[in-house]
């Protein structure tokens, strides 16, 4: 779109914009340039804010430094997401199901059930784990990840059935196959298939909302940070965050880069017989999904 | 059940602390996702990269990670920020803004390509081509992902509960604490506070949404 919004330029617009670019990245990087020379002044980049990463005091070893941090503490987030992301897809999957089923005594629970947890925070829920049913910080987060996220599943799987084409239903009737046949074999592969970026999208959040455990006494890949900072003094804050976004950044980056591979090569492939509908499918799963829950 | 009864009052102070952080930050994320999507079609490449990379990071940042930035690592930096409402204000809408722009962006996206041809062709500029052709009509489909944004945002707000915000969820926790024999009827009220903000605002992006998809 934006290529159409202003003329292709000429020679004169396009050193117009050369000279806007260029002054445009100079106030940027002088706006950078600025924050770090005031980080300096208050010597976030000194040696000693930054060697608890390579040279910790305290009689550690840096081996200590990041073991506990990637492997315990990002251990502990992958845990609690390797854990909820299955059930949560299992469960939404059947929640799509239902949410489909023919008879109102089967859909409106299942209704019930999505919009409820769709409407809810993931930390109350979270909570709810720990104060209402006492369970321990694992189960907590672990209960919290999976019935929201298998609410948000139930619905990215439901707009992929209903954009599948009529056709796929009818012709799968006509040759005889069951109810049950249709949509185990012929309409859920395909809605799947449709779905798998808004799916992978969604275990971002899922990796994301993990983060929630901090508050609820989790020891996590933040909780690890944290502790890190209070041992070694808070001037490690700085260090021990850049170590923590890092992590994040690159684990939920290539993820999403992921999907937007995946979507990119469903839809190059215009033999499947959703080309007609991507657009709207997408924009039901964004809908549905995407930005309720993707935040 | 007569636990949410008895503190009705502690829990509308919740209740309306969770609003206020919520217009508030829903307010100020407009702005700067506007903003945002605006720099990100601008011609000048830089903006463009800069609102494309602020946007990527945010939604891929846990919002968990952006309190505690704000709250742990940045008085490191000398910026102490006052503790509690401002703070947790500002990192929601600086999280929520990545989000209100992406779904601008793709509502801008959404408006037929051959439109801004059409209005480029009988010569507008680009600000009128913007302001007079695209964005009235991009207005109508952002509007719906913009409302599960702000959905999105109410919910979002709990995350201050974890950082000295008295707010609905950190006192439903304070509650369900006191009266640990009464933790489920605790939380379920608060669950009815978060869904009388939620399901309404569902409702509405529902049927803006059938509006919109009718008259296509």
């Amino acid at each position: 779109m934006s290529a159409v919004l202003y003329d292709s330029p000429g020679p004169v617009a396009r050193r117009r914009e050369l000279v806007g670019s260029v002054i445009g990245g100079l106030v940027l990087l002088a706006l950078i340039g600025l924050g770090v020379w005031y980080a300096a002044g208050k010597g976030v980049f000194g040696a000693d804010r930054w060697d608890v990463l390579y040279d910790p005091p305290k009689g550690q070893t840096a081996a200590d430094v990041w073991t506990f941090m990637v492997v315990q503490g990002l251990g502990a987030t992958l845990r609690a997401a390797a854990v909820a992301a299955p059930l949560a897809l299992v469960l939404g999957l059947l929640l799509a199901l239902l949410r489909t089923a023919r008879h109102a005594a089967l859909r409106v629970p299942a209704i019930v059930v999505i919009e409820l947890f769709r409407g809810l925070p993931v930390l109350l829920m979270m909570f709810f784990g720990s104060i209402g049913f006492g369970w321990d910080a694992f189960g907590a987060v672990v209960f919290g990840l999976t019935v929201y996220n298998m609410a948000i599943i139930a619905e990215i799987l439901r707009a992929g059935l209903a954009a599948l084409p009529r056709g796929q239903a009818e012709a799968a009737y006509a040759v005889g196959l069951t109810r049950r046949q249709t949509l185990l074999t012929v309409l859920l592969p395909q809605a799947v298939r449709t779905m798998l970026p808004s799916l992978i999208a969604q275990l971002v959040v899922l990796l994301k909302d993990s983060s929630l455990g901090f508050i609820v006494g989790y020891p996590e890949l933040l909780k690890s940070i944290q502790n890190n900072a209070q041992f070694f003094g808070n001037d490690y804050y700085v260090a021990l965050f850049v170590v923590g976004a890092g992590i994040y950044l690159v684990v939920n980056l290539s993820l999403s880069w992921l999907a937007r591979w995946i979507q990119r090569r469903t839809t190059k492939t215009a033999a499947s017989p959703k080309q007609v509908d991507t657009l709207t499918t997408q924009s039901i799963a964004s809908h549905g999904a995407g930005h309720a829950g993707g935040i | 059940m007569d636990v949410i009864v008895d503190n009705l009052p502690t829990y509308l102070q919740g209740f309306a602390s969770t609003l206020r952080l919520t217009l508030y930050s829903g307010a100020l994320a407009l702005a700067a996702g506007l903003l945002l999507a605006a720099l990100r079609v601008s011609p000048l490449r830089p903006l463009r990269a800069f609102s494309a990379v602020y946007v990527e990071v945010l939604r891929n940042t846990p919002l968990t990670l952006v309190f505690f930035g704000l709250v742990f690592v940045a008085p490191r930096f000398g910026l102490i920020t006052p503790l509690g409402f401002w703070t947790a204000v500002i990192c929601l809408a600086a999280y929520t803004s990545a989000f209100v722009a992406e779904a601008v962006r793709s509502g801008i996206n959404s408006v037929g390509i051959g439109q801004a041809e059409a209005a480029r062709a009988i010569g507008l500029t680009f600000g009128q081509t913007l302001g007079e052709v695209v964005l009235p009509q991009a207005v109508r489909s952002v509007i719906p992902p913009l409302i599960n944004v702000f959905i999105a945002l109410a919910k979002n707000t709990s995350v201050a509960a974890g950082f000295a915000v008295v707010e609905l969820m950190a006192t439903g926790r304070r509650l369900g604490t006191a009266n640990a024999a009464d933790g489920l009827w605790v939380l379920a009220g608060v669950a009815i506070f978060y869904l009388l903000i939620t399901i309404p605002l569902g409702v509405i992006a529902g049927t803006v949404e059938r509006k919109v998809a009718f008259s296509r």
